[in-house]
């Protein structure tokens, strides 16, 4: 197996070529957060929140680390300014559309208060989804019955349970388990009861 | 047909074809693109056909129903060879009288040809029309001479034979090369050097490789690569094919919006002529070469033009970008190295090949070689596609090509790119048009579309509405991109409702800045850029709607305000008879008066206003002047008007 040296935070970090730099860096104990990422699926690169910044020279910039391959000699920084900032305005984004789950939680960390957006109209309830789409992903990937999908695109898109693939449903009920917001919990309810 | 075997049969069937038609002397090229079909141009030639045919002209004097003439306004268009006359809006009717007067007697119909504003004489000639005479059309200039539903057309106006060229004379490298070496930039929008991207197809590993066009040209207003590929689309197939041969791949595919509907017409027909002739499938010309190309409709979203997601498209996935820290160059079409240019990018390539990289060179500015296709529209009073040198300035296209603000209204802004570009102000009209000098302004070349607006244009209306279309276009796979436009598209929504804040203007600011570095695709790296072009250059008209609700360009229906002066208002009755909500009370000799309750600022009153007295007026933003009581007598007298 071959090896790839690269700095993490200033620490040197040896990880396995083709490894993201999300995995080298939390296997080095770095900390990254992340909606979308789960270790049973292929990374999706969708939450944006384990954005890190990467120096090669001169030049840096930022890349969804779940998705970017370790490279010799990277050195990468986890939770410098322009990481924050970039992580600040994600939590203000999603306050409003998914205020529970693990938003609360990053808003602390990133001590964000509050956010400056609010939903569409005044009075709507939140539909507690940050489209991570760790239901649909797992469903399709590992569950393999394609019966949760997102519906619609831009700003109208939303997870939803196929109505014509209940049938290949395998009941596993992981989508149940895997979802960050618990919104999944009160959508199954329209779900057939298990044969 | 026969299949040609060779590079010299293909020489032979070239000749065989010109001589045949040598006996034909004059020539009648009608248009049949999008617009001048839609003018039902189709009829037109029919009638040319038929008439030519009763008095047995057919034989020496041809109907060619060929693509897209660009002055799509002015259509259905006619063309006439060898003199180059043109005539516009031609019906039916007129077609026995241009047989007799112009083919026959090399008379003009005067009143079918254009006006010209300026001198105030007709001009007959496309050298003499100023939409034509600044433009160089060396990409859409073939468009005439062809019909796109006859392979013979292209051949005989030279087609195939660059590809001939490069099979029998140039080594793959050679083709890539002269590409390189003519600092060709992709068309479809980044302005990507075409040279590099199919050498790095070429050297990644991996085999197949694919080579596909990119003719899901989405931005709203732009119809550049569908005319070209509905009237010339021999041209895109050769291009592809070399280089297809330039990159080592066998396999191409040509991904086309549904709606294009003649172009899904023609495509399949030049395909199925160019199999016929042995210049696609294998051992093409007998060289050893071997091709084909598949076609692939795509279902109508925008973000399908990206060129990860068009590919998981054709894969029969939903087509929705991926990141891609790996290139499709390298990794695109089922993991395999593939080759993504857009239409008028790979149009481009057999006049390369044919003419040289240095006669291509010569063409265009430093950074950006060759000439342009723009799709001219808005508030110009001639529109169309325009097709320029690029280092053209954005006031030699709207002033000379364009002919002016339409109205004679005052210029306020050209916005560039489409929905990704930019709204350039009136103090960059002199910039020469190049990739880079409009990214420098903060828009960009994107696709070639170029909307012009006037002063009754609201630019924070503007920026709404590419926000409003790119919202509901992003696929929203992402954060940045999906919430970020959704909250830009209700502050902006909130803005011209009159309930913006100055501090929106910052939060804004912050959120595209945000989207450019953190969204996944391109899409939403580029989706602020009408805010943040409008931003920089209209900030005013963003402080008014803020600071003092006022809509400047009067436009916002939620601030703007209508108001009868009383002083001019003679009683004449009409805008109350018209008035769609009775908010206008008034009688015979008494001041007519708004009841800005009952108002719903459609303007109906402002427009019927008869222009002798105009007494509406449309404010920029309340309050409206308190108004006159009740019963107050006109001032004015109407004459002749209904009391």
């Amino acid at each position: 197996m071959k090896t790839v040296t690269l700095k993490i935070n200033g620490l040197e970090v040896s990880a396995r070529e083709g490894a993201s730099v999300l995995d080298a860096a939390r296997a080095a104990g770095f900390d990254i957060p992340t909606l979308c990422s789960h270790e049973e699926l292929e990374p999706a690169g969708v939450c944006r929140f384990c954005m890190v910044e990467i120096t090669r020279g001169t030049k840096s910039r930022l890349v969804a680390s779940c998705v970017y391959p370790v490279e010799n000699g990277l050195e990468v920084q986890t939770e410098s300014d322009r990481v924050k900032k970039i992580r600040r305005m994600l939590i203000e984004l999603l306050l409003p559309v998914a205020p529970s789950g693990p938003i609360g939680a990053l808003a602390k960390r990133y001590g964000v208060e509050k956010s400056r957006f609010e939903l569409d109209n005044p009075g709507q309830a939140p539909a507690n989804c940050s489209l991570c789409g760790l239901c649909v992903r797992y469903c399709e990937q590992i569950g393999g019955g394609d019966a949760v999908g997102f519906l619609g695109r831009g700003v109208s898109r939303k997870v939803a349970l196929m109505p014509d693939k209940g049938d290949e449903c395998v009941f596993c009920r992981k989508c149940y388990s895997i979802c960050n917001s618990g919104r999944f919990v009160e959508m199954a309810e329209v779900f057939p009861d298990q044969p | 047909m026969k299949k040609l075997k060779s590079v010299v049969e293909l020489k032979q069937f070239r000749e065989e074809l010109l001589a045949e038609r040598k006996g034909i002397k004059k020539s009648i090229a009608v248009c049949e693109g999008t617009g001048c079909h839609a003018y039902k141009s189709s009829a037109v030639a029919d009638a040319f056909e038929k008439e030519l045919k009763q008095r047995g002209l057919d034989a020496g004097i041809a109907v060619r129903r060929t693509g897209c003439h660009g002055f799509c306004e002015r259509g259905p268009m006619a063309k006439i060879f060898p003199q180059k006359i043109f005539y516009f809006q031609v019906k039916p009717e007129d077609v026995a009288e241009i047989v007799e007067s112009t083919l026959l007697s090399d008379k003009l119909v005067e009143r079918l040809l254009f006006f010209d504003e300026k001198t105030g004489k007709r001009c007959a000639c496309q050298d003499e029309i100023p939409f034509y005479k600044l433009q160089d059309q060396v990409v859409f200039g073939n468009n005439f001479l062809i019909s796109p539903k006859h392979i013979e057309d292209y051949m005989a106006a030279g087609g195939y034979s660059a590809l001939a060229r490069a099979l029998s004379t140039m080594t793959p490298l050679d083709v890539l090369e002269e590409v390189k070496k003519s600092g060709l930039r992709g068309r479809g929008g980044g302005g990507f050097p075409a040279g590099l991207k199919w050498d790095t197809t070429r050297n990644a590993p991996g085999e197949p490789k694919y080579v596909i066009v990119n003719a899901d040209e989405g931005d709203p207003g732009a119809y550049m690569d569908r005319s070209l590929l509905e009237g010339n689309p021999h041209s895109v197939l050769e291009g592809l094919m070399l280089g297809a041969y330039a990159v080592g791949s066998n396999q191409g595919f040509i991904y086309v919006r549904q709606e294009y509907s003649i172009a899904i017409e023609n495509l399949p027909i030049a395909i199925e002529q160019a199999k016929q002739l042995g210049l696609l499938g294998e051992n093409i010309l007998g060289t050893g070469f071997s091709f084909d190309v598949t076609i692939h409709q795509g279902a109508g979203a925008f973000v399908s033009g990206e060129s990860s997601a068009l590919m998981s498209a054709i894969e029969g996935r939903v087509g929705e970008p991926r990141p891609k820290y790996i290139r499709t160059a390298v990794r695109g079409l089922w993991d395999k190295p593939s080759n993504l240019n857009n239409v008028e990018t790979w149009a481009n390539v057999p006049l390369i090949i044919n003419n040289g990289s240095d006669w291509f060179r010569s063409l265009g500015t430093q950074g950006s070689k060759g000439t342009k296709i723009f799709s001219l529209v808005g508030k110009v009073k001639c529109t169309g596609l325009v097709e320029v040198p690029m280092g053209v300035t954005l006031r030699q296209i709207v002033y000379d090509i364009g002919g002016g603000i339409r109205n004679d209204r005052k210029f306020k802004a050209v916005q560039t790119g489409g929905p990704s570009g930019g709204c350039i102000p009136e103090q960059y009209l002199d910039l020469p048009v190049d990739f880079d000098e409009l990214s420098k302004v903060g828009s960009m070349m994107g696709s070639g579309g170029l909307i012009v607006m006037d002063e009754d244009t609201c630019m924070v209306d503007v920026a709404k509405y590419f926000t409003n279309f790119l919202a509901q276009e992003s696929c929203g796979k992402c954060v940045p991109c999906r919430e970020g436009l959704r909250q830009m598209k209700r502050i902006l929504q909130n803005i011209t409702r009159g309930k913006g804040a100055e501090a929106d203007l910052n939060t804004l600011e912050e959120l595209g800045a945000f989207m450019k570095e953190a969204s996944l695709c391109a899409l939403g790296q580029t989706a602020a850029n009408p805010v943040l072009s409008t931003l920089r250059y209209f900030r005013n008209e963003y402080e008014a709607h803020v600071l003092h609700g006022q809509c400047p360009a009067r436009v916002c229906r939620d601030l703007i305000v209508f108001y009868i002066d009383p002083l001019k208002c003679t009683a004449c009755g009409t805008c109350r008879k018209q008035c769609p909500t009775d908010a206008i009370s008034g009688d015979k000799k008494l001041v007519h008066i708004i009841d800005q309750e009952k108002c719903i600022k459609c303007g109906t009153c402002f427009q019927v206003c008869p222009a002798r007295f105009s007494a509406v007026s449309r404010l920029p933003g309340g309050p409206a002047p308190a108004p006159v009581a009740y019963g107050t007598t006109v001032v004015q007298k109407a004459k002749g008007e209904s009391r």
